[in-house]
């Protein structure tokens, strides 16, 4: 591999906080190895700000390795950039040349308010799983984990939607704003295992509830969550949950709903 | 001050079935009315928030990141250890406590680490239960495999996101109970003082980081979750916000550090690429099952890896270790890396670097494909298209993200690695309840020193974590709670905690006020680099002397210039790590101060002048199997307390994986 | 929970856009088989004694209710739909590459369907409701077929008929892929399976329905 050193004018949203107007500044950055991932080059730009007095850019990051799923931003119109299964912390900046233009706006939804420039309130998706998302079982007393075979499909299956970040980047894709692929992973995840079949009924009724309150737009089945989520999370998660949902009508759903 | 570990008398079997018989219990009417409060919510917070809130206790949890499911337990990648004996291949509860104890170089309790053995089973039926979806056979039984410094295969796994399926299994818990108004958290918030009120813990003080505000918080309880500090390195696979500020806060009020220089520098990690980097990226330990690790036989081989004919490869684990080979623990693969390096073996541009190749994995795998599918003499592309497909249903994510960070096909071309500094053994002394020598505060996971010695084998913090939160916490601290069913919550404008917070917002005002000219992110470099030249892989007495005295003068000019932009009452994450890196710098003094008393060899604390004449290390188990326990006495003051381990199951020898 | 609760999640009103969309796409099959019996090109024979059939069954003609029911359902609860996903996202992005991750047509549901509710507007304003009108309050039925020969020779109507049927193809494009990934029907399994039918039904229907002013005007039937 080759390595570079680019100069390139990013524009950046700066947004003091939750209740002031944005707006996009533009900075320079100058010497940019392509071997950098794209937030040391984010690294690089504060730095210079400290330098220069002003305030760095504020945005969340944490393991930067593609798995917490702090990350965000949206880059060039794209959530997490232009690569493909990929986060923003891995994107890295062989990705572009000298003299680009990069613009970078956080993920925006009604349902993601903006807490300061590039970062964004995702604690809806908590409040999402807590209406449902888990299996009711206490600590001790589990009986032997062999005790129940579980077929290796469906157990790769239920591995594949569990492996979501919760990143938001669907929400941010979504021309609806929709959080539909994350709400269906974890349904998905938990409907196929034998473990969450007992609640099944309620849990889709119930997060499928609160993540509309949280407002969230509706699903209508446009496919850009999954084109963008960076852990490949599928569309046919939504067309279980949308099973499960059908299923959870005809049953009468749970004696326990509301 | 005497340490007394309470490790519960009689024979190491009994020992934990014993106590839970035998300790106190707290009625459910009585629980509803204590509060504890959980700092961190990886998998030792979580899990400890999640049962604690089952059993009817008041729980706060608080977290620095976004979500409790980002906490930095999710990138574990690799497994989770138990001892079933699924494989038939000869495991046992013993042979896990064995295995730890002996791949901890001797520096554990024997006591903590049969505990923790014991409970290993129970994590993995309750995170079954939980709908955890460990990787299966096509029967649809549990699969395993092997990991270093064992013989046997008992670690579990999902794919390479162990670490992530287990978080999100205790993460499912604890909102479970949020939901059920058991547990309240707060997101965002990072906990910057412990207020103690007559001789306990009794709250903390937290920074609400999108206000800025100081909060207080009562607790009857405080436990502190908050993971390791390797970030004192600047470089280590730990996340970018993970830190030692609460175990510090708590070690500056009277709770003893355990062991601080014992961190675990794990052997392959993606090699540094340049001044840029801001962290390491840790290619799994569950790649060493297959591939072969190698450097050139001769000097400053310039030539491309696939150049290099098989004769001229120095395959040095196999060499050197021919019992476990490629699967020696950690701490040896590491120091047998940097030999090599240092000698001037390596590879890569920066010539700190050695191959794992999956070459021949790929090859044999292939050949087993295509009998499989009953192929009469396959070409030599198919096999290598075949065993491919195999490595990639294996460790296909592990391979793309090395393609990702570096450019480079791992299909094709030798993965480079290098070690880094992954977890710290070290961390605040805890007896068996995990209450620190502060009562009524407590550490759990990576955030206390108790049962990995001076070594941790592979996927064990996993399974330390979630046997300290499910299983062991939810008996102690109703044990110790159970004294306090009197005690009425303690109003938050109680002197302590208006104290507490005034010690809180002054040093927040002094950092903000200092004003100066170089940024926090430069200091912690700074520190980091001193840190791994002179305490990190190799340590030795004037080098660790000069570092204190580097780290002093840091010290002292971090105070006296570091710039902090912004505001105190907003969102300033320039001011969250300023608060971060200045604990660090006192932490990095003591961890060498730890790191010259000890003058041995063992496990991750490589002294020079401890070794063997072939480099192996080199313990002096006459003069310090003890556990070096600190207290704080004042800026660069600290007592060193000693608590003898005895052994009396395992006989300690020297290690060989030979 | 309650029936009524149950479709008015956004899930249940997805259900309710996908099940009147089938019925509609049922409808489009039935609309476009007797509609076809004009290229027998015999003068309206074939067509008139269906169009009579479907003007004056009672059993068809209480279905027709329905049929309107379920139109005005899909069209009122598409809208809603449009605004309110439009409404979750009110601060814009400046950009945004959708065309990388997405189908324009599967974006432009809400645009296609208006289009096509204008155009149903003239087709059902030329046709369906002159007849209905004359049945009910005038001297029954209106040769229809004769109707459509005439109106057909004006280039604008075909003009629009064409552009109607054309909005249909890719609403349906979209449509059919999507009222069966609602249903939780499009599986892995089933996935290609669906959308292959769906772009061949897209392309065949809104094809035969647009041949049928563009046959009346260049006389190839009579």
């Amino acid at each position: 591999m080759e390595h570079y050193n680019m100069n390139l004018t990013l524009k950046v949203w700066k947004q003091k906080n939750k209740n002031q107007q944005g707006h996009f500044e533009t900075f320079q950055v100058k010497n940019i190895s392509s071997e950098m991932s794209f937030l040391e080059m984010f690294d690089v730009l504060n730095e210079q700000l400290i330098a220069e007095g002003k305030e760095p850019i504020a945005f969340d990051h944490d393991c930067r390795e593609g798995i917490c799923g702090a990350c965000s931003m949206h880059i060039n119109g794209r959530a997490h950039g232009p690569w493909h299964h990929t986060t923003t912390c891995q994107l890295h900046m062989r990705e572009y040349k000298d003299g680009d233009t990069i613009v970078v706006e956080p993920f925006r939804a009604n349902a993601f308010p903006v807490i300061k420039d590039l970062v964004v309130d995702r604690s809806g998706f908590d409040r999402i799983i807590q209406a449902g998302g888990y299996i009711s079982v206490n600590t001790g007393n589990a009986v032997d984990a062999n005790a129940l075979p579980i077929e290796k499909h469906d157990a790769d299956e239920a591995f594949a939607a569990a492996a979501c970040i919760g990143c938001g980047a669907c929400v941010a894709a979504c021309p609806n704003a929709s959080a539909m692929l994350f709400t269906s992973a974890k349904v998905s995840h938990l409907a196929l295992l034998p473990q969450g079949d007992p609640e099944r009924s309620i849990r889709v009724e119930n997060m499928i509830r609160q993540h509309d309150k949280e407002g969230f737009g509706g699903c209508t089945n446009i496919g850009a969550c999954e084109a963008e989520c960076p852990k490949g999370i599928s569309l046919e998660n939504i067309a279980r949950l949308n099973r499960e949902y059908i299923a959870a009508t005809f049953r009468g759903g749970s004696k326990n709903s509301v | 001050m005497t340490l007394n570990s309470k490790i519960p008398s009689g024979s190491l079997e009994s020992k934990w079935k014993t106590y839970k018989s035998t300790c106190k219990l707290v009625n459910p009417a009585n629980k509803r009315q204590l509060e504890v409060i959980v700092i961190g919510t990886g998998l030792a917070g979580a899990s400890a928030a999640a049962s604690l809130g089952e059993l009817g206790y008041k729980v706060k949890t608080f977290c620095f990141q976004d979500s409790p499911r980002r906490a930095h337990s999710i990138a574990a990648q690799g497994g989770i250890n138990a001892a079933k004996n699924y494989q038939n291949d000869g495991d046992s509860t013993y042979r896990l406590f064995y295995d730890t104890v002996k791949g901890g170089d001797y520096r554990a309790r024997e006591g903590n680490v049969y505990r923790l053995a014991e409970v290993s089973a129970n994590i993995i039926d309750q995170c079954v239960a939980q709908g955890v979806p460990f990787a299966r056979e096509y029967g649809g039984l549990l699969s395993n495999r092997s990991f270093g410094g064992t013989q046997v295969q008992r670690t579990f796994y999902a794919a390479g996101q162990t670490g992530q399926q287990l978080l999100i299994g205790a993460y499912q818990a604890l909102e479970r109970q949020v939901a059920l108004g058991n547990v309240t958290q707060y997101s965002r918030h990072e906990m910057l003082e412990v207020v103690m009120v007559d001789g306990k813990a009794r709250g903390i003080i937290a920074r609400n980081l999108v206000t800025g505000e100081l909060e207080r918080h009562f607790g009857h309880a405080v436990l502190l979750c908050s993971g390791g500090y390797g970030n004192v390195f600047y470089l280590s696979t730990n996340a970018m916000g993970s830190n030692v500020t609460a175990a510090w806060k708590a070690h500056k009020k009277g709770a003893f550090f355990g062991n601080p220089c014992f961190t675990q520098i794990h052997p392959t990690c993606i090699p540094v690429s340049g001044d840029h980097q801001s962290k390491l990226t840790l290619m799994s330990e569950s790649l060493r099952n297959d591939g072969r690790i190698w450097v050139p036989k001769k000097q400053g081989d310039n030539r491309k890896p696939n150049d290099i004919p098989e004769e001229e490869r120095d395959y040095y684990l196999e060499r050197r270790y021919p019992a476990f080979g490629n699967l020696v623990p950690r701490d040896v693969a590491s120091r047998a890396a940097k030999e090599r390096c240092d000698a001037g073996y390596g590879v890569g541009a920066s010539k700190q670097a050695v191959y794992l190749d999956y070459a021949s994995a790929i090859e044999r795998y292939g050949k087993v494909e295509a009998n499989k599918l009953g192929l009469e003499n396959p070409s030599k592309e198919k096999i290598t298209e075949l065993g491919k497909g195999v490595v990639e249903a294996k460790y296909g994510n592990l391979f793309e993200m090395y393609e990702k960070i570096t450019g480079e096909n791992p299909y094709e071309v030798p993965m480079r690695i290098y070690p880094a500094v992954h977890y710290t053994m070290g961390g605040l002394w805890v007896d068996y309840e995990l209450q620190t020598t502060v009562p009524g505060l407590y550490a759990l996971g990576e955030a206390n020193f108790s049962d990995h010695g001076a070594n941790r084998l592979g996927a064990s913090a996993l399974m330390q974590g979630l046997a300290d939160g499910y299983f062991v916490i939810p008996y102690t601290l109703g044990n110790n709670l159970a004294d306090d069913i009197r005690t009425k919550a303690i109003p938050t404008d109680h002197p302590a905690f208006v104290a507490a917070e005034k010690e809180v917002s002054d040093r927040i005002n002094k950092l903000m006020s200092i004003k100066g000219t170089e940024s926090v992110e430069s200091f912690h470099k700074r520190l980091g680099k001193i840190m791994w030249d002179k305490c990190g892989m190799a340590r030795n007495e004037k080098g660790l002397k000069e570092a204190i005295e580097e780290i002093k003068a840091l010290r002292k000019e971090f105070w006296s210039n570091v710039r902090i932009p912004g505001e105190i009452n907003e969102f300033n994450p320039e001011l969250d790590k300023a608060n971060r890196v200045a604990d660090f710098i006192e932490l990095g003094e003591l961890m060498c101060m730890d790191a010259l008393n000890r003058n041995e060899s063992c496990g991750g604390h490589f002294r020079e002048e401890y070794q063997t004449e072939d480099g192996e290390a080199m313990r002096q188990d006459d003069k310090y199997m003890y556990v070096a326990a600190w207290e704080y006495k004042g800026e660069s003051q600290f007592e060193l307390h000693k608590e003898d381990l005895v052994y009396d199951v395992v006989h300690p020898t020297q290690r060989s994986y030979k | 929970m309650s029936w009524k609760s149950y479709f008015s999640t956004s899930v249940g009103k997805k259900l309710q856009m996908s099940l009147t969309g089938i019925f509609l796409i049922t409808f489009l099959v039935v609309h476009a088989y007797i509609n076809a019996q004009i290229f027998w090109n015999d003068g309206g024979v074939e067509f008139g004694h269906l169009a009579h059939f479907m003007g004056t069954n009672p059993v068809i003609r209480t279905i027709e209710i329905g049929l309107f029911a379920f139109l005005i359902l899909h069209v009122v609860q598409g809208l809603l739909l449009w605004s309110k996903n439009r409404g979750s996202r009110k601060s814009r992005y400046a950009v945004k590459k959708d065309s990388e991750t997405s189908k324009w047509y599967s974006r432009s549901m809400g645009l296609l369907g208006t289009l096509i509710l204008l155009f149903l507007i003239l087709h059902i304003s030329m046709f369906w409701a002159p007849n209905r009108g004359a049945q009910t309050f005038g001297d029954g039925e209106l040769d229809l077929y004769a109707m459509m020969r005439d109106e057909f020779q004006n280039v604008w109507i075909v003009i629009i008929y064409v552009l109607g049927c054309i909005s249909l193809a890719w609403h349906l494009v979209h449509g059919f892929y999507s009222a069966f990934q609602t249903l939780g029907l499009a599986t892995n399994r089933y996935k290609a399976m669906i959308k292959t039918v769906g772009v061949a039904f897209s392309i065949i229907v809104p094809l035969i329905f647009a041949l049928m002013p563009i046959a009346f005007y260049l006389k190839w039937i009579q």
